[in-house]
């Protein structure tokens, strides 16, 4: 296997303090990754800097060997990173079949966006039926549920078709059954895309997670299978320090 | 047929029977409304469509109909004479900036590409810096502010305050003939009917749906691998064009053209119209601006004083109560026209 996300040495400053300090990772191709850690880990802080959201004081992110750090956004996009956010931000006023539309035009040259859409490409129906809103395909997107607005999120970056998919939090605020379905859905996808998912459900963590990567205090703190990062005594002080003595459950 | 497609035949009837019912006078009126429309075809399009408030269109408007009277104003002049400002201003030669204008391929180009250019530069820089809401907004009426004071201060090269006007002919059109102000009548309606059609095509296009996510999430579209300043530039410089187009238009019609009708005022008049009308719906825009300038000339005809104040309070009204303007009303009126039944029966 070779390394297809390497964060090397990053820092991150806001205002003076340190979200992300001396961070190493990295991500092989193929792999499921699960990044967990407390509040202010810098979690989401390194998927906004591998995304171009947030520009890092030192360090760099290489991407299949390039550079990412100094990139725009729509560019890191372009080079096959894709992204979801905590709060689904799908656009509600367009239709669903228009959200996942919108995700799979970004590769055509903008003359030909400017004719209309005519029918559904293939990849947006496999989305539409992977994220199962095929019946919901008409109607604005504003109209769904907040865990449909999830699916349709990573229905659209499914139509995206990134070599790596950073996905934070996907199951934040879902009910039980959306959770599995995510579940699901989200090792289909690793079947055949590079993943990354934040998350904090530990629950969801043991059902899904292969290899785990526990942030603290901008550094990673552990590195390992599920059962191995719970066994360990420094993982379960910091990351559980309220329920010290007691299992991670 | 759908009742969109009804009143579209209704009001291009209307339209076409409007030179045979109205005095010479009131349809150069009805011209000048028209020549608002294609603004605000425009304005609709970036500010309902992308979110950017422009409120320095007067700019473009203004580039599109200077061009426009200088070439007019050359023609007049014939070949060896200086326009008639020129001379009460003691300029002695044809300044250099003029000379290509007296080509009328050059002329109606420049319509076209000044306020298009100036439109795609300014959006490239501001766009990208990612300025926008009510900072954009700010910035567009200042540059409306600076342009007239850049209009006034070159008396020799612009006619300065009074501008330019007394132009009889417009391209082989004799302006002070009935006829003549018939065929310039129809000149707009036809830049009017082009003008809405090109924007309904693009609206419905996959970039009216990219523009509209850029308007409501612009963040988020950059990660779908688009760049929305990109976006945001091509509608800014589209909607500049057809203020150009209608500044160029509005010269043989209303016969001046002057910094008074291009600042930081009559800006925000162009966009009432708009607002009125509902600037989410481009019918709406356009019949807005119709109607706004309707009354305008209405009321200033017996209560001049009144009007600005009329205006304001209309502009506050509609923002407050129906802020997605008469369409709006109208939209939400068919949704529960056609509601009723099904609420009869559940």
């Amino acid at each position: 296997m070779t390394a297809l996300l390497e964060v090397r040495g990053l820092r991150v400053v806001f205002d003076g303090f340190a979200a992300i300090d001396g961070l190493d990772l990295t991500v092989e191709e193929g792999e499921l990754r699960f990044l967990i850690g407390p509040n202010g880990a810098g979690k989401t802080t390194l998927i906004d800097v591998v995304t171009g959201l947030t520009k890092p004081a030192a360090g760099s992110v290489r991407f299949g060997g390039q550079e990412l750090v100094g990139r725009r956004e729509h560019r890191i996009v372009r080079m096959g990173v894709g992204r979801t956010f905590q709060t689904a931000a799908v656009f509600e006023e367009l239709t669903v079949v228009e959200n996942l539309d919108l995700a799979d035009t970004f590769r055509l040259p903008l003359r030909s966006l400017l004719r209309r859409r005519r029918g559904v490409s293939d990849a947006v129906a496999s989305a539409l039926e992977a994220a199962d809103l095929t019946a919901l395909a008409d109607k604005p997107a504003g109209v769904l549920s907040h865990g449909q607005r999830q699916w349709l999120e990573i229905g659209m970056l499914l139509v995206q078709r990134p070599k790596l998919l950073l996905l934070d939090e996907p199951v934040a605020g879902m009910s039980r059954s959306e959770r599995e379905r995510t579940g699901e859905l989200l090792h289909r996808i690793a079947a055949t895309h590079t993943v990354v998912v934040v998350e904090h459900d530990m629950e969801f963590l043991r059902k899904y997670a292969r290899k785990v990567t526990v942030l603290h205090q901008g550094h990673v703190l552990r590195e390992g299978s599920v059962a191995e990062v719970q066994e360990d005594p420094q993982v379960r002080e910091v990351y559980l320090g309220r329920a010290k003595g007691k299992a991670v459950t | 047929m759908t009742l969109g497609r009804v009143s579209l035949v209704v009001c291009v009837v209307l339209l076409a029977l409007a030179p045979l019912a109205l005095s010479p006078f009131r349809l150069g009126l009805l011209a000048k409304y028209l020549c608002f429309a294609i603004v605000a075809v425009g304005i609709a399009l970036a500010w309902g469509r992308g979110g950017m408030l422009t409120l320095g269109q007067g700019v473009f408007f203004g580039l599109g109909g200077y061009a426009m009277a200088m070439y007019l104003k050359l023609e007049e002049a014939g070949s060896a004479g200086l326009p008639d400002f020129m001379v009460w201003s003691g300029v002695e030669e044809l300044p250099a900036l003029w000379k290509p204008f007296g080509n009328p391929v050059f002329a109606l180009a420049a319509v076209v590409l000044v306020p298009g250019l100036v439109a795609f530069l300014l959006g490239l820089l501001v766009f990208r810096q990612r300025v926008r809401g009510a900072y954009f907004a700010i910035l567009s009426q200042a540059l409306a502010a600076a342009f007239v004071i850049l209009l006034v201060g070159q008396q020799g090269l612009t006619g300065g305050t009074n501008g330019m006007t007394n132009f009889s002919r417009f391209f082989g059109l004799d302006l002070t003939d009935p006829n003549g102000q018939r065929a310039v009548y129809a000149i707009a309606a036809l830049v009017l009917g082009v003008t809405f059609l090109v924007a309904k095509l693009l609206v419905r296009s996959r970039f009216g749906r990219l523009l509209v996510a850029v308007r409501d999430g612009e963040d988020r579209v950059r990660f779908l691998g688009y760049d929305p300043a990109v976006v945001k530039t091509i509608t800014f410089t589209i909607s500049a064009v057809m203020a150009g187009l209608a500044g160029a238009l509005f010269v043989p019609v209303v016969g001046i053209i002057s910094p008074a009708m291009l600042g930081i005022v009559p800006s925000l008049e162009l966009l009432v119209g708009v607002a009125v009308g509902g600037r989410f719906v481009l019918a709406g825009a356009i019949a807005g601006a119709i109607a706004v300038n309707y009354a305008k000339t209405l009321f200033s005809e017996d209560f001049a004083e009144g009007w600005l104040y009329l205006q304001g309070g209309l502009f506050v009204l509609v923002l407050v109560f129906a802020p997605k303007g008469l369409a709006g009303v109208v939209e939400s009126a068919r949704a529960r026209w056609s509601r009723k039944p099904v609420e009869v029966t559940a």
